[in-house]
């Protein structure tokens, strides 16, 4: 009786144990030959992670490119190719877990053709493990693997300096390597870097120590997994919740669903939805396990507000007191993933949070040379380039900085025509101020003399031209309102309305690709009757007759659904 | 929470829920809250981002956890997209049983779909091998439905801790319009962004169990008190030993010649067709014993199921033809 209890006992706090593990996610960068597969195979063998049947299945497997007597490469190179090429070529994931940590890998190959898989891998890394060949030193692939590693953020580094048994697990050859790194890793600002001297083939400061390094005190390399602070890349204490979609099962209950990215939400709190950036507070956090008092960062539930306000999929409830930055002009650096190189100046999609736009590069600033670091001019990007470039988006975006926030500060570019997703992007800072027309020509260079077209225009806007006609007291707020969507908006006023000045100010805008507004009390019936019929072919939209019996909230909402209708038009006219 | 199913209650312990659900629930996210909290999150992608979202319904134990996933998700509203299940008729009529029951539970629609063209024709794993079988019985029928019913996104639940062609599939798989898989043409994905742009006719498979792992399914049941397929647990069962694997004998008429069943405690690691599923020896009858066991002989869940092994990379040569 007693012993059964015990073992009941025993069991629950084990699962007691296994259901409070946390997290880890790691990535592993390493050039073909440094043993990368080996390492994690060592790994995940050593740690008891590998399930006897696979580890017989490897045994019986016809390959064996090691001269031991299990090929623990082969436990991770997955597809076919890669087992026939002996190489790694695509990010494969791992799991295992220890009695005190989870780990998730993201196996990436190291190589210099696939900078893109590292950088996915590295994207959701909490860790990074960066394999150096004793033998060999540091190469230029241990330079771009580190850059790539604090690029996108990973806090924690982890040279392993493998095949110490090659060199007879000498102390000089280790500190040399290490020293080095620890430059490196100055150099590019990572947070945290340590070194531990390994042999995968050997197992050496694997998961135990190595009696043939005594001169190393530190851990082995599964102790310091174990045992590291779990670092997010980046957090600021604010809230950010990018609205996924709106829960709307009867008409009692409006809620709002999404995964809290940044900061905390507590039951009361006040928040601003963005982008209309009105104000309300919370009025419950629903899951289906019950009501909550408070949810944190990772958590995904649904947010009843106080009052009744127009939000969508794309918008984001955020912190009152520190909102993320509003804008549609910004700088970024890209990692070019597509084997069509960039074109400057194209339309691609920006998938951000929940919100999708249209993004162009209008400049590249500079290439980085990934081995070297230096800064190169270029004029487009190919296949793992990584650049800093000017971005422009047809609506504004929500973001912090990419430093500050991994969530709100990535997006990926999506070419529209193949779908593929052809970059990686990490913004760096906002440039809404600095940018001045002058400037976007001089980014664009003067490569081309031949003249905009409307459809260039129409990229840049985002929209086409119109012309709204309103009843004068309502245009302020129309173009707030206009403008608060990123639509181009300018205001005719005084003498540009009398007849004979108006249509050549009018045309001047409107081949601008401008939402003109006007008035329409201050046009004469001559002015009129003409942008009926000699203009026919324009858009024109007149929302003042009527308009005294809608309130003035009706009628802008009419002004929107119009306008939102030219971001259309020009679509059908080019056949997209 | 919901009805307590006779699985249940045949076979649920005295493992201390309470305890459980507070380990679970402590203010720290655990792995497993941190795992449901991603899987949600890209289920409601899915729902948000696509016209026409079904969701694969195995009737296994992934597939238990996907739809309480998708509860999660929308709740308090229903679950937006309708289940679909592949049925072979080769599924253990157990599963089939307990389909019904929970489907009709969860307040989900369910859509069965078979392949009666190759069924009349009498497919068979015996017959066509399990190769050609699978891909009339499974993938061809599971594209069948998919084109029938106008989804461009199918849920499934699909582990990458599974295979190893699995471990390199993308949480937002891309097919092509015959439903294909190109691993040397994936879609990056970085961070939480997913690609849902597709042109007709082309799909994504979307997997929002990637990264857990079979502990982490079993540990999530155990903690949420997730209905399974009776067939899980070990019971005394009328068994075959047929290359190296234990056939579980529903009647007599599948035996082979020179077969004499017999009876062992037995239960499924992971749930399949009939004659192609294998049950293991075991003495765990209640899930604290699965995870027992599952913990102390470690051996993949799906090493008594023969399609995996027919070849190597025989599960990456199905997923290329369009298997989940």
């Amino acid at each position: 009786m007693s012993t059964a209890l015990a073992t009941v006992d025993a069991f629950n706090s084990f699962l007691q144990q296994e259901l409070t593990k946390d997290l880890l996610r790691f990535t592993t960068a390493g050039s073909v030959d440094d043993g990368k597969s080996t390492l994690i195979g060592r790994l995940l063998h050593d740690a008891k992670g590998v399930y006897e049947d696979q580890l017989a299945s490897v045994k019986k497997s016809k390959v064996n490119r090691s001269n031991g007597l299990i090929d623990f490469s082969l436990l991770t190179d997955g597809l076919r190719a890669e087992r026939e090429q002996g190489i790694t070529i695509d990010v494969a994931y791992r799991y295992f877990a220890t009695a005190r940590r989870r780990f998730i890998i993201a196996d990436t190959p190291g190589h210099e053709q696939y900078t893109r898989n590292m950088a996915t891998g590295a994207s959701t890394a909490n860790l990074a493990i960066i394999l150096v060949d004793a033998t060999k030193g540091l190469l230029p692939q241990t330079r771009r693997h580190s850059y790539i590693a604090s690029l996108l953020g990973i806090p924690n580094v982890v040279a392993a300096i493998n095949k110490m048994d090659l060199v007879d697990y000498c102390e000089d050859v280790f500190s040399r390597l290490s020293d080095d790194f620890q430059e490196l890793a100055a150099q590019l600002g990572i947070a945290s870097a340590i070194c531990i001297p390994v042999s995968a083939t050997e197992g050496d400061n694997i998961v135990d120590a190595s009696t043939k390094t005594p001169w190393y005190e530190g851990p082995t390399l599964l102790e310091y997994l174990e045992t590291v602070p779990v670092r997010e890349a980046a957090t600021i204490e604010s809230l950010r919740f990018p609205v996924q979609l709106v829960i709307r099962p009867d008409s009692t209950f409006r809620g709002f669903a999404g995964q809290i990215v940044e900061g905390r939400v507590r039951v009361g709190d006040p928040i601003v939805a963005l982008p209309s950036g009105k104000s309300t507070s919370v009025r419950s956090i629903v899951t289906f396990d019950g009501n909550l008092d408070s949810a944190g960062q990772g958590e995904s539930v649904t947010l009843e507000l106080d009052d009744e306000i127009d939000i969508s999929r794309g918008d984001m409830l955020v912190s009152p007191l520190r909102q993320p930055t509003t804008s549609a002009v910004f700088v970024a650096t890209l990692v070019w993933m597509s084997e069509k190189p960039l074109v400057v100046g194209q339309s691609y999609l920006a998938k951000h949070t929940t919100r999708s736009v249209k993004a162009r590069v209008t400049g590249v600033r500079h290439r980085v040379n990934v081995n070297t670091l230096a800064h190169e001019s270029a004029g487009t990007l190919d296949m793992n380039s990584i650049a800093v470039v000017d971005v422009e988006t047809s609506h504004p975006l929500l973001f912090d900085l990419y430093e500050q926030s991994r969530s709100t500060g990535s997006f990926i570019l999506i070419d529209p025509i193949s779908n593929a997703t052809v970059a990686a992007a990490m913004i760096l800072e906002d440039d809404s101020e600095s940018t001045s027309p002058a400037r976007h020509l001089d980014s664009r260079g003067a490569d081309s003399s031949r003249p905009v077209t409307a459809v260039e225009k129409f990229e840049r806007h985002g929209h086409g031209p119109a012309m709204f006609l309103l009843p004068g007291a309502a245009i302020e707020a129309a173009e707030r309102a206009l403008f608060a969507e990123g639509f181009e908006t300018i205001v005719l006023r005084g003498d540009s309305l009398r007849q004979g000045h108006f249509f050549y100010v009018f045309d001047l805008l409107y081949s601008a690709g401008f939402v003109i507004l006007a008035g329409a009390e201050a046009l004469d019936a001559e002015v009129r009757r003409e942008l009926q019929q000699e203009r026919a072919e324009r858009t024109v939209f007149d929302v003042s007759s009527g308009a005294d019996e809608v309130s003035s909230n009706e009628l802008i909402s009419r002004v929107l659904i119009n306008a939102r209708s030219l971001r259309l038009g020009t679509h059908a006219e080019k056949g997209e | 929470m919901s009805h307590i199913t006779t699985a249940e209650v045949e076979n649920r312990d005295g493992a201390d829920a309470g305890l459980l659900a507070s380990a679970v629930y402590a203010g720290r996210l655990s792995h497993l809250r941190k795992l449901e909290a991603e899987s949600i999150y890209i289920v409601r992608e899915a729902v948000a981002e696509f016209s026409h979202p079904v969701m694969m319904y195995s009737i296994g134990k992934d597939s238990s956890v996907m739809l309480r996933l998708a509860q999660k998700a929308f709740h308090p509203g229903k679950i937006p997209f309708p289940l679909l299940h592949i049925d072979t008729s080769y599924k253990f009529p157990e599963m089939i049983a307990f389909r019904d029951a929970y489907a009709k539970e969860v307040g989900a629609q369910l859509i069965v779909h078979r392949n009666e063209e190759a069924l009349q024709a009498g497919a068979n794993p015996f017959a066509l091998g399990t190769q050609k079988c699978c891909g009339l019985l499974k993938t061809k029928s599971l594209l069948d439905a998919l084109a029938d019913g106008g989804f461009n996104a199918a849920l499934g639940g699909a582990r990458r801790d599974e295979e190893k062609s699995r471990a390199k599939e993308r949480i937002y798989s891309f097919r092509d319009a015959h439903g294909q898989w190109d691993p040397k043409n994936q879609r990056p994905e970085l961070w939480n962004l997913f690609n849902s742009r597709i042109d007709k006719s082309e799909s994504i498979r979307v997997f929002p169990l990637s990264n857990w792992t079979e502990l982490d399914v079993w540990l999530y049941i155990l903690a949420e008190n997730i209905p399974i397929v009776p067939l899980y647990y070990a019971k005394e069962r009328e068994v075959v030993l047929r290359n190296g694997s234990l056939v579980v004998i529903h009647d007599r008429s599948e035996l082979q010649f020179g077969e004499e069943p017999r009876l062992v405690k037995c239960r499924m690691r992971s749930l399949g067709c009939v004659p192609c599923t294998g049950a293991i020896r075991s003495e765990a009858d209640t899930l604290p014993k699965i995870i027992e066991e599952m913990i102390s002989f470690r051996r993949s869940e799906r090493e008594n199921r023969a399609i995996d092994h027919d070849e190597e990379g025989s599960m990456e040569m199905k997923k290329r033809e369009g298997y989940f």
